[in-house]
């Protein structure tokens, strides 16, 4: 997924919360949690950049953890919060 | 790290999932109401008051918001006010006894976005249904249902409390369901409202509540419970869910006259946190009332400290507790090991719900 231009779902609305944030897609209206305020930053960048790779670079997310980054941010797209542009 | 589940009973800037109930008017006298409809209070928020209830939501941005009563569509500017909701961005789902659903009505609403129908019956058939439901009911939402499909409006749903009488349905219920492209959602009876006098009688016996989590199991989240069930766990394994109370964590229920209560389930003075009338609305409740703090702090196990499932089970649901007369930090009236059975034969008295909305005639059981 790290070469994929990514890009947060026009309908999933992102809501603040201590532990990172809940994402409500209006479409198939399921909440899904995220679990980490530093996950909730790189979702929110993803439109801005060209790659996964270079949004986690942006986001200065030590390269030994992308593949979490990687597992977490592909299971945001099963649940079709995040989509491939 | 902590787990999502702890950051979630410390509660949330706002509720994930509110429970509005518009009216106490319904046109139903259903024996397990948990909010003992029947007839409008002349205090019920006016249209204004609720869009302003519904501006506050949508700046504390909660995301979708359940409609109920009483029976919601008899309120003149039920329209306005859901679509107010949703074309700003708040979702509804509401809760009907179908009697207001007709042709023209259901093209109306299959026409609006961000909306979901729960149409109740509690039998597969009409004798089961109209023994709690009252007379005429079951057809009366077998036709919303023919009406809302004919409209083409989608997967609506299809809302079943959970009895003694019906337990034995489900496989039926599913086929009504999938018959319709409906959805099959089941909720756990509650002693609340009028519910406290038919509990007793109307409750699943423990047989038929392992009954029932072996078939919630095998359903997994195909079947809708609304996290209704998870005192079942202590049975083994856990059902599909958060598995907490949500009451004043999560969830929060808002009255016809604005009172904001822990849960749609307990609606006594006990458990109210405030009004949205107050000075600071709404937002204010939810954030600082005294009430909802309180919920958030750690529960004790209390007497449930020893035993092995309370993991599994929390203790079960504050509100069965409450209204049964059992202490809130023990064992469930329905708790799967029993305990809760043996604790109901201590109970002396049981407190009564705040405001009963019946109508002046005797709500009672039918007969089989």
């Amino acid at each position: 997924m790290l070469d994929s231009p990514l890009g947060l779902h026009p309908s999933v609305a992102l809501r603040p919360e201590p532990f990172g944030a809940l994402a409500y897609h209006y479409d198939n209206r399921r909440l899904v949690f995220l679990k980490h305020p530093s996950m909730v930053d790189l979702v929110r960048s993803l439109d801005e950049h060209p790659d996964l790779r270079s949004a986690l670079e942006a986001n200065g997310i030590a390269e030994d953890r992308w593949d979490a980054y990687d597992r977490a941010v592909t299971s945001l797209i099963e649940s079709d919060v995040v989509i491939t542009r | 790290m902590t787990r999502l589940v702890d950051q979630m009973k410390t509660g949330l800037d706002a509720p994930i999932c509110i429970t509005w109930e518009l009216t106490y008017a319904c046109n139903l006298a259903c024996v397990h109401c948990l909010s003992s409809s029947g007839r409008r209070d002349p205090r019920e928020l006016s249209t204004a008051e609720a869009f302003r209830v519904i501006d506050e939501l949508r700046a504390m941005q909660v995301f979708y918001v359940n409609i109920g009563g009483g029976e919601p569509m008899i309120r003149r500017d039920f329209f306005d006010i859901v679509e107010y909701a949703t074309t700003g961005g708040v979702g509804v789902k509401f809760s009907t006894n179908g009697a207001y659903i007709d042709a023209e009505r259901a093209r109306r609403l299959a026409g609006m976005d961000y909306l979901d129908i729960q149409i109740s019956v509690d039998g597969a058939d009409e004798a089961t249904n109209d023994r709690v439901r009252g007379q005429g009911s079951f057809a009366t939402a077998r036709r919303a249902m023919e009406n809302l499909a004919d409209a083409d409006f989608g997967e609506f749903k299809i809302s079943v409390v959970v009895t003694r009488d019906n337990v034995s349905q489900l496989d039926d219920f599913l086929a009504m369901a999938d018959g319709f492209g409906a959805q099959l959602r089941l909720t756990r009876l509650r002693p609340s409202g009028r519910g406290v006098d038919t509990w007793h009688d109307l409750h699943p016996t423990l047989d038929q509540q392992r009954e029932l989590h072996r078939w919630l199991l095998a359903h997994g989240e195909r079947v809708l419970t609304g996290d209704s069930f998870f005192h079942l766990n202590a049975f083994g394994e856990s059902l599909p869910g958060l598995n907490m109370c949500g009451a004043g964590r999560v969830v929060c229920l808002i009255d016809p006259i604005g009172d904001v209560y822990a849960c749609p389930f307990v609606i006594h003075d006990e458990f109210l946190a405030g009004n949205v009338r107050d000075a600071g609305g709404f937002t204010d409740v939810w954030r600082t009332s005294d009430l909802f703090s309180e919920l958030r702090e750690p529960q004790s196990a209390g007497a449930c400290a020893s035993c092995g499932a309370w993991d599994a089970c929390q203790g079960g649901c504050m509100a069965a507790k409450f209204f049964t007369g059992l202490p809130l930090d023990g064992p469930d009236p329905e708790c799967v090991g029993g305990e809760g059975e043996h604790a109901l034969t201590a109970v002396t008295s049981v407190p009564k719900p705040s405001g009963d909305h019946s109508r002046p005639v005797p709500v009672e059981l039918g007969r089989r």
